[in-house]
């Protein structure tokens, strides 16, 4: 018997649904089951985990290992945890991402508004830029800064952080830009604006949703940063990364894994945090026309 | 009069190709010119040489006898109005009013005193503490036309400021924007592809088309005495009939295909040489219905009723020809007609030139 189409359409569960719907629970648990693993392992304390049985909870809670990770253990000669590289990330990090997006910001609004001779080949400058892999650079850039007298100090790794952000945030930046309204720009500099004027009264107040974006993709990036830390930020600065990378690579006594685990866990929170805090915003800025082309 | 614009051989070309070329343009102290012409004409671009948005590639811009030519637009006494209003979104109304007198560093009080004044001169008082996201298009460009007023512009630019809004409201910012002109007698100059608004608001219009103006006039004129057949297809709607034809000097008669028009009342009959190929215009309103020695049969096609007046489709030798009549007017599909020409109200132009004859 059919029924007379009337009102809403009738929801139906289809096979495909269904099957959609197995593969994301699917895909999440794939996604989860290191995370889940850390977590547990963290937890366990040795004699546990030296039993095996790796997915399995744990039988008793203990949790010494995370104390430990974040003061306690050594890495290298050095007994005083991950505390003095979350210090350093953070000294890092805050300087070098609120460099780089205002430099970019205004790189962005100078190449989408205000059209001078080669702008063309300065945004093909960027866009190779931002493709060309570090790895490359790291050498001529050490010889740099050491000709600088920069090498291996605070300073050095933020200018360098901010020199790798910058082709990528200004490529941002400016598709942002050239999807404002060319007409608010005329309108500005009708009203009496000049350069510095229209972008800090104009153009910064409208970048909200951008900036999010590319804060979240330099904290990220400079957080999780490895090998520039270690190469450019010298002994007394380096970031947390490389620190957890002591606790983990131990040449001597035993490794524990608890330790290890709790120690990782800890240095990925705060790009876990950023994400959470501004997923929403990411997507919002994504979506106004900011990472596409 | 003082001119208070002069427009003095502009070039403009992007890269390689020319949008402008010697374009020479006077305006006088507190006229409303209008721009008009099709989409890609150059008007727009010539609207932004003028605001000093874009640089040009010859010549010079005179405001108020000042060579503005190499000044920044805000030091040329210009006010300017967006298709897009343009308002700063992050910005309430009130702040965007203000913004260019902030820019120059004016007093508060001296600030306060200009936005209450046009505010109350566009009834957007209600409206000084929102957002431009919080109010309707017709709002918004009212805004928009007050942020030109609050600067003591000498020149008012619009550029196509009304297209972006419905027909209803069109019709009624249009009127403001007449009454805005007979009360501030600024200079306006004005930019649009619509006839009606070139029409009803303009002193003179200026129709362009490719970069060149093709006539400057007063409304009536362009609209009654086209310089040539691109201006009389242009202007009007619905547009002026055109017949190709010939003329023959000795009865004085344009030939249509098996049709004879004697064209004896044209005004410048004298002008039109023997077999000379011709454009022979006439609008839909000069046409009548009635039978006379010289009119020609035909029959109904199509009939569009409009309220204030009726429009009757039919054709002569193959070409449509449109007739505008009464409201009131009663005809029917296949009606047999006789239809004749109020030819001292027709344009004749030279079919090769297309210049009026």
């Amino acid at each position: 018997m059919s029924t007379i189409p009337k009102g809403p359409r009738p929801k139906h569960l289809t096979i495909g649904r269904i099957g959609l719907y197995c593969f994301i629970i699917m895909c999440a648990l794939f996604f989860l089951m290191p995370l889940y693993v850390m977590i547990i392992t963290s937890l366990k304390d040795m004699d546990e985990i030296r039993a095996a049985n790796i997915l399995n909870l744990p039988k008793e809670l203990s949790f010494y290992a995370w104390p430990k990770a974040w003061s306690q253990a050594c890495t290298g000669f050095v007994c005083e945890g991950l505390k003095p590289g979350f210090v350093n990330s953070v000294k890092i990090t805050v300087p070098s991402v609120i460099v780089s997006v205002a430099l970019s910001a205004l790189n962005g609004y100078a190449l989408a508004f205000w059209r001078f001779r080669g702008a063309y080949f300065f945004f093909g400058l960027c866009m190779f830029g931002a493709f060309i892999p570090y790895q490359v650079m790291v050498y001529p850039l050490l010889k740099i800064e050491d000709f600088l007298g920069i090498y291996s100090s605070l300073p050095g790794i933020i200018l360098v952080h901010t020199i790798f952000g910058m082709p990528i945030l200004t490529l941002i930046f400016r598709n942002f830009y050239a999807s404002l309204p060319i007409d608010l720009f005329k309108a500005a500099r009708i009203d009496g604006g000049n350069f510095i004027k229209i972008f800090f009264y104009v153009i910064i107040p409208m970048s909200t949703p951008i900036t999010i974006v590319a804060v979240i993709l330099q904290v990220t990036g400079i957080w999780n940063d490895f090998l520039l830390g270690l190469v450019f930020a010298g002994r007394d600065n380096q970031p947390m990364t490389v620190q957890l990378n002591n606790i983990v690579q131990v040449d001597y006594g035993v490794a524990e894994y608890n330790v290890d685990m709790s120690a990782t866990i800890l240095t990925s929170l705060v790009p876990l945090f950023v994400y959470f805090i501004s997923g929403r915003w990411f997507v919002r800025g994504i979506a106004a026309g900011a990472i596409k082309g | 009069m003082k001119n208070s614009v002069e427009v003095k051989n502009i070039s403009f070309s992007y890269g390689k190709t020319e949008i402008l070329n010697d374009l020479s343009l006077d305006i006088k102290e507190g006229e409303f010119m209008v721009l008009l012409g099709p989409s890609g004409c150059g008007k727009t671009t010539l609207l932004n040489c003028i605001a000093g948005l874009l640089d040009l590639t010859d010549g010079q811009i005179w405001i108020e006898d000042d060579n503005v030519t190499w000044k920044e637009p805000k030091d040329r006494y210009i006010g300017m109005v967006f298709q897009s209003y343009a308002l700063y979104p992050s910005m309430t109304v009130e702040k965007n009013l203000s913004f260019g007198l902030r820019m120059m560093g004016t007093a508060k009080d001296l600030i306060n005193e200009k936005i209450k004044k046009a505010a109350n001169l566009l009834q957007i008082n209600e409206l000084l503490k929102r957002k431009p996201s919080q109010l309707s298009g017709g709002q918004r460009q009212r805004v928009a036309i007050g942020r030109a007023l609050v600067r003591d512009a000498k020149v008012f630019l619009f550029d196509e400021p009304l297209s972006n809004l419905d027909a209803k409201l069109r019709a009624e910012l249009r009127y403001e924007i007449k009454k805005l002109h007979r009360d501030l007698s600024n200079t306006m100059i004005y930019v649009t592809h619509d006839q009606i608004e070139a029409m009803t608001l303009a002193d003179r219009i200026s129709v362009m088309k490719d970069g060149l103006i093709q006539q400057l006039d007063t409304p009536k004129q362009i609209y009654n005495k086209p310089a040539n057949l691109f201006v009389a297809g242009f202007i009007g709607s619905p547009s002026m009939n055109f017949l190709n034809a010939k003329f023959e000097k000795s009865n004085q008669n344009i030939i249509v295909g098996n049709k004879q028009i004697d064209i004896s009342k044209y005004e410048n009959i004298n002008n039109v040489i023997n077999d000379q190929e011709v454009v022979f215009g006439i609008r839909p309103e000069n046409i009548n219905i009635e039978k006379n020695e010289n009119s020609i049969h035909c029959k109904v096609e199509l009939v569009e009723p409009m309220g204030a007046d009726t429009l009757v489709w039919t054709s002569v030798e193959g070409n449509p020809i449109s007739i505008r009549l009464e409201g009131s007017s009663n005809f029917n599909l296949n009606d047999e007609i006789n239809i004749s020409f109020d030819i001292n109200k027709s344009s004749i132009f030279d079919s090769k030139s297309e210049e009026r004859i």
